[in-house]
């Protein structure tokens, strides 16, 4: 007999042993004699999980983790044999935590091997392609408008109206620029797509290419993910191999190619005029707007410019039709959002779910609390440059308005979720400190308010004349807010302000400052 | 495993900067491919890189500053990176990174005087569900606690 056996290549399933237990699986297999398959795929984003060994039965997939290197006897055993064993978790597919899920994006995540054209193919790859090129321009921009996608990197700008714009720029060359400089803390779901299904980034890539008459495009990614980058030159080179990428793409008349570019440490860079300097080999100095980078973009040319998950999304919106997808979702803000669940979260992973769930649904429910065990007290949604919200707005439910609405954003869609031991002036302060480091220094409210914050923070954490000391951290970071060029300086504001707001009695006066000085 | 770095050479430097010369926006790219190989961007490669890309030294220099990940001189023997963003901190990334800098006997960002351990911050390896993260020598290490980052320290020692 022999045995089909799935474990993940995903840097998040590395981190915490994957390459250790595919080996020993291999080396313990060998030596009882019993044959093995080990696809290497990417991950189901059960990250509690990781290592997740599945194995192929004629019933589908059974799952079993978390497995280490100690249990692989144990559990080839088991698998020879066909007899119980403590991991076992049950068939993937029914697991509780991914059936509650509407993967349209992840839908092949962790289920297919990421390095395989053919295995994409087999699971519905390149649909979306084949009906985008029989449609052409005018209805692919129909239907991805319709579809109501809007830009997933965290702006949440139609993707439609950029793509028509870019459309209807005359240039003799236009690029395609994948955002993969997925910098916010907490958010992982570019570095997951990328990992464990490249063939959908390209196939959404190639769809913006056809539509708006671009030949070129380029994958910036940034160099902290050394693994998404390897994932994703070998699916280039895949399918290059396979006539999808290159000349006349699918037999078509059109041609489409791509390129990896890798960052070098700059958070800036996510922002997408900083991403197009860096990639034009300057300073990732944020330019400022108008021009929009559709019509003046990289290398001065119209260019449409997205986050990774916004062109993931492209293929099943043509594959399966815009109204498949604007189905899902609520208000403005239609479809499905990959939701990252992280820090200190017990069940930390990927939840690809409709707009419109709760973060108390996403937090106690699905993420099962604190791994500590204490109570959640503040979550971070969005990144460096999110707000944090107590539990009495866990209420709000995942949508860009929504959140918008409680001064809020839901950015990348990474939630951080923090115990009862946080120090919310810490956390102030940090969003500060990290301004000022990842400043590119073109506007003034960023560059000098950012170090201004800290100090002041730092005042109100010494208990310097609090009160007088809040209102001036309130004033600059109004400044900032109205006064920056782009979001890293304009958006510092909101984990500095919500932590004011809704965390008041971390900054309360405290007079030992004034006894100690006795 | 310790990345192995050729001696800075001039006519191999020269080799790697003609082979992404012809790249669009290439600075970046010649830069990443000299740290490769040597290990640190050595100042002598700057104005080669400059004359190479019809740009001028300080335009150069200005790229290779601004960014993050670019060394003026090699880093120790061993990297180790310790993630300090919010998700690690949630989890407890502080009093790791601060058992790392007493431990080393450096503050995050600095080398110790043996040259066997550089010790960085880093902003976010992706790993924010395994929460806290650090990565040796290309190596990652997700569910960091005190016990796996004393072997990490034990080995990058070595």
């Amino acid at each position: 007999m022999s045995l089909r056996l799935f474990v993940s290549r995903d840097a998040g399933a590395i981190a915490v042993g994957a390459d250790d237990v595919a080996l020993a699986l291999e080396q313990a297999a060998a030596g009882r004699g019993i044959a093995v398959e080990i696809v290497r795929t990417g991950s189901r984003g059960m990250y509690w999980l990781e290592p997740l060994v599945e194995v192929a039965t004629p019933q589908g997939r059974i799952a079993f983790g978390p497995v280490t290197e100690a249990d692989v006897p144990s559990l080839l055993d088991a698998l020879a044999n066909n007899t119980p064993h403590l991991l076992r978790l049950g068939a993937t597919d029914e697991l509780p935590w991914l059936k509650r899920q509407t993967r349209l994006t992840f839908a092949r995540c962790g289920v297919i091997d990421p390095r395989s054209l053919d295995d994409y193919r087999a699971h519905g790859g390149y649909k979306g392609l084949e009906r985008a090129l029989s449609l052409g321009s005018d209805a692919i921009l129909n239907e991805v408008t319709a579809s109501g996608l809007r830009g997933r990197g965290g702006a949440g700008f139609p993707t439609g109206i950029k793509w028509k714009t870019v459309t209807q720029a005359k240039a003799d060359r236009k690029f395609i620029v994948c955002n993969a400089d997925e910098g916010d803390s907490g958010t992982f779901a570019d570095r997951m797509i990328i990992e464990g299904d490249p063939f959908l980034v390209i196939e959404g890539m190639t769809i913006a290419g056809i539509t708006v008459g671009a030949t070129k495009g380029y994958i910036y990614i940034r160099s902290e993910y050394p693994h998404a980058v390897e994932a994703m030159n070998a699916a280039i080179q895949a399918a290059k191999r396979g006539g999808y990428l290159g000349d006349k793409i699918g037999g078509s008349t059109h041609s489409f190619d791509l390129e990896v570019r890798v960052g070098a440490g700059a958070y800036v860079c996510g922002e997408e005029t900083s991403l197009l300097e860096s990639l034009e080999g300057r300073r990732g100095i944020v330019r400022a707007k108008p021009p929009l980078p559709a019509h003046h973009g990289l290398f001065g040319k119209p260019t449409v410019i997205n986050n990774v998950l916004s062109f993931a999304a492209v293929p099943f919106i043509l594959a399966e039709g815009a109204k498949a997808y604007a189905d899902y979702g609520m208000g403005r803000s239609r479809g499905t959002m990959p939701i990252q669940l992280a820090g200190n979260i017990r069940q930390g992973g990927l939840f690809e779910t409709a707009f419109g769930v709760t973060l108390a649904e996403l937090v106690d429910d699905i993420g099962g609390g604190t791994f500590t065990g204490r109570p959640v007290r503040a979550v971070q949604v969005g990144g460096p440059l999110g707000a944090y919200f107590p539990r009495s707005l866990f209420d709000t439910p995942f949508d860009y308005e929504a959140f918008a609405a409680r001064d809020g954003l839901i950015g990348h869609g990474g939630i951080v979720v923090f115990d009862d031991s946080v120090d919310m002036r810490r956390q102030a302060r940090f969003a500060m400190e990290f301004c000022a480091v990842e400043s590119c220094g073109k506007c003034t409210p960023c560059r000098i308010g950012s170090t201004r914050g800290v100090e002041t923070i730092e005042k109100i954490i010494n208990g310097e004349r609090v009160s007088e000391n809040l209102a001036l951290v309130e004033d600059l970071c109004n400044t900032m807010k109205f006064g920056s060029l782009c979001a890293l300086g304009g958006f510092t504001p909101y984990p500095v302000l919500s932590a004011l707001k809704h965390f008041r009695e971390d900054f309360a006066p405290v007079p030992t400052t004034l006894q100690a000085a006795e | 495993m310790t990345a192995v770095f050729e001696p800075w050479n001039e006519t191999r430097g020269a080799e790697i900067i003609a082979e992404h010369a012809n790249q669009e926006g290439a600075t970046l790219v010649i830069l990443h491919a000299l740290q490769e190989a040597f290990g640190y961007v050595p100042e002598a490669a700057i104005p080669m890189v400059a004359q190479a890309l019809n740009l001028s030294r300080a335009e150069v220099h200005g790229v290779f500053t601004f960014y993050h990940d670019f060394r003026h001189k090699p880093a120790g023997r061993h990297v180790l990176k310790l993630c300090r963003a919010e998700a690690c901190q949630a989890a407890g990334g502080d009093a790791l990174a601060a058992r790392a800098e007493a431990k080393l006997g450096v503050s995050l960002g600095n080398t110790t005087a043996d040259d066997r351990v550089t010790l960085e911050p880093i902003y976010c390896l992706g790993l924010c569900a395994t929460a806290p993260s650090a990565m040796l020598d290309g190596r990652l290490i997700g569910r960091l606690d005190q016990k796996r980052l004393d072997a990490l320290i034990v080995e990058a020692q070595r």
